[in-house]
């Protein structure tokens, strides 16, 4: 199999819908006897649109579910409740027989270059495994010229195809990783915190990459990060997470021109821009407290102990998620 | 504990020609190598770099606290016109948590788990200030108040798991405050936390050097928080100060190149979306095998023979609007 160039689409329709998204995690009691005490609610009520050849980010603080979310986009977590559309077809109930044809269609590349690779393959052989777990690796020679191909791609030298991962740096390890996620030439690249763990003279390098691979390839993101500089750089649309739900979607030029939720405000204030002249500038409005435990959320809407608006209203029900007259979704009261 | 305005001019810190060697498997790497630094009272000074490029290191030397396989090759650090290098332990715990104190990346690793927060922050106030149990609990209670943990009496009794990992840096910072001390050193104090609670101890700390005078090394890789808090910077490349300056001037007129690539390389939120950002070409080098000359020669984009051949000494830069700017390039007299 090679990798398709594929031609700017004419097909309107979404490539994944996701509705209502929940994963719950019982939270249990004794040891002989178990008993189910609580849940956790690390994803609750979940909604959003991917389009073709776009980069959908979900962005929010450590422990606001948007790596749950992936993991149950790619089916790898089992959902409590909500519905995953994948290019027309619900695949939300399907077996893992059925599943097999969309797991080729939708990859994943992960955090840690550390960890995510296997320290006794040789690198062909992490970059072709998708290859022979498909049943599409051929003979040697294609199998062989296929892996060099996805090395070119990804701009590593196919020579070094019978290295081992610890025979490379960091930024190199993830470039090992996004090849192997294009192996099957997917539709849908999932990216959780893909540059997370990068210096950012590698960073730089691996973004360029994953912005070449989507213009050449087509390719549709969902990418997941904490970090809102690299999101902004990255995105054409951004969904704020907060506690186990999406609080804010808009467009990048929409979210952090004129942020409309309290938390997405509080965000983009919190991070510190690179320019001491700009920084003198700015206001340095800081909001109390941290995220509570999904554990014991707050009643109403879960940000509403930390907002600076907050209305008696907010802390009984919680907003849901509705449009504004400029089109972006945003579930606050005010 | 308010004290008199810090005396802007007299350097608290000198390190000078600064080397410190570790005896690995693949020979002696040196990761600090002629370090010059210099930090004035009550200025906060960023320490910036990458992975492996020597700050930590850097300031764990002031502190005496590398680990048996490391050595200081040579150099001197002089705090307060004392040279902590010639001082014996007893002197250096003396000084350690006392008039420099230091806040780590990993406040749940740099807590005692098994100890109450109120006898670990008190446990300085005893040692350094011979106070009682009793006295130094009032004093610690007082100290978690000062970083606005809320009801800090009963807090004294708790241990560092009921604490979230933003309340535990705070512990931390009380820790570090608790006698007073004339240098903070911090080491990635927020990296390991969430941007919002980031912002809260950052701002925290700022206000808390402004109060008492004292000065703030901040250990750091990323050059929002530095342009957001700091007054000076220095930038670290495999062991070497490469350029040090004033913040704006830094931003405004970097004379490295490798200054130059970190700040391109950057996404921020005033940045043009999508655009191509300006890479490093390659990789940072091998500290146990560093080509002869500058270390950043075979990544800079303006390389010529000198650079390869000669290591470039840090010297006042020219093209900048303060006058202690400095730069270790061969192209950037």
């Amino acid at each position: 199999m090679a990798t398709r160039e594929r031609e700017p689409t004419m097909n309107d329709a979404p490539l994944l819908e996701v509705t209502d998204l929940s994963v719950h995690f019982p939270v249990t009691e004794g040891v002989v006897r178990q008993r189910t005490i609580g849940a956790v609610r690390a994803v609750d009520g979940v909604s959003f649109t991917l389009r073709r050849g776009e980069t959908f980010s979900l962005v929010g603080e450590s422990g606001c579910g948007k790596s749950t979310t992936a993991m149950a986009v790619l089916r790898m977590q089992p959902l409590t409740g909500g519905r995953i559309v994948f290019d027309g077809t619900d695949i939300t109930t399907l077996t893992p027989a059925a599943m097999r044809p969309f797991r080729r269609r939708i990859q994943m590349v992960y955090q840690d270059p550390y960890g995510s690779l296997n320290p006794r393959m040789t690198v062909r052989d992490i970059i072709g495994e998708p290859l022979v777990v498909h049943g599409l690796a051929g003979d040697r020679k294609t199998y062989a010229a296929r892996v060099a191909e996805l090395m070119e791609l990804v701009g590593l030298l196919p020579a070094m195809a019978g290295r081992y991962p610890h025979e490379f740096s960091g930024g190199q390890r993830q470039r090992i990783g996004i090849a192997r996620a294009l192996a099957l030439d997917p539709d849908l690249v999932v990216c959780d915190e893909a540059v997370s763990a990068l210096d950012v003279s590698i960073q730089a390098q691996v973004l360029n990459l994953l912005m070449d691979l989507q213009q050449r390839l087509g390719l549709t993101y969902l990418f997941i990060s904490h970090d809102l500089s690299v999101v902004r750089h990255l995105s054409d649309r951004i969904g704020v997470m907060y506690l186990g739900r999406i609080v804010e979607v808009a467009t990048r030029d929409d979210l952090f021109g004129a942020p409309q939720h309290p938390y997405t405000r509080a965000l983009l204030d919190a991070v510190p821009i690179p320019s001491p002249e700009r920084e003198a500038e700015r206001p340095h409005r800081v909001i109390p407290g941290e995220v509570p435990s999904a554990r014991n959320p707050p009643p109403g809407c879960p940000f509403h102990p930390r907002c600076p608006h907050a209305l008696p209203q907010c802390r009984t029900d919680a907003p849901a998620l509705s449009a504004r007259p400029d089109g972006r979704l945003v579930a606050c009261h005010l | 504990m308010m004290t008199a305005p810090a005396d802007q001019t007299a350097p608290l810190l000198e390190i000078e020609d600064l080397s410190v060697a570790f005896r690995t498997e693949r020979g002696l790497v040196r990761a600090v190598d002629g370090a010059n630094l210099t930090l004035r009272a009550g200025e906060t000074l960023a320490l910036v770099g990458e992975s492996g490029s020597g700050k930590s290191v850097t300031a764990l030397s002031i502190l005496g606290l590398l680990g048996d396989n490391a050595r200081v090759e040579r150099g001197r650090i002089l705090f307060e016109g004392e040279d902590l290098l010639r001082l014996d332990r007893r002197a250096l715990r003396g000084i350690r948590g006392h008039r420099i104190s230091m806040i780590f990346q990993e406040p749940m690793s740099s807590l005692n788990p098994v100890l109450t927060i109120g006898r670990q922050v008190a446990e300085p106030i005893r040692l350094h200030q011979g106070r009682s149990w009793p006295e130094a609990l009032d004093q610690a209670a007082e100290l978690l108040a000062r970083v606005a943990i809320p009801d800090p009496r009963e807090r004294l009794a708790q241990y560092p798991h009921h604490f979230s990992g933003g309340m535990r840096q705070r512990v931390m910072i009380a820790m570090a405050l608790a006698c007073q001390p004339r240098l903070i050193i911090a080491d990635e104090p927020t990296t390991a936390l969430d941007v919002t609670v980031q912002a809260q101890i950052l701002e925290l700390l700022k206000t808390l050097t402004r109060e008492t005078g004292a000065a703030l090394l901040l250990i750091t890789h990323d050059l929002g928080v530095v342009a957001r808090y700091a007054e000076r910077v220095a930038v670290m490349y495999a062991g070497r100060i490469v350029e040090s300056a004033s913040a704006r001037a830094l931003y405004g007129t970097p004379r490295h190149p490798y200054t130059e690539g970190l700040m391109a390389s950057v996404p921020s939120l005033t940045g043009e979306p999508r655009a191509r950002l300006l890479t490093i070409s390659g990789q940072p080098p091998d500290l146990a095998d560093l080509p002869p000359g500058c270390a950043f020669a075979p990544r800079c984009p303006h390389v010529h023979e000198l650079c390869r051949g000669t290591v470039p000494a840090l010297q006042p830069a020219t093209g900048t609007s303060d006058r202690d700017h400095r730069s270790a390039c061969h192209g950037y007299p």
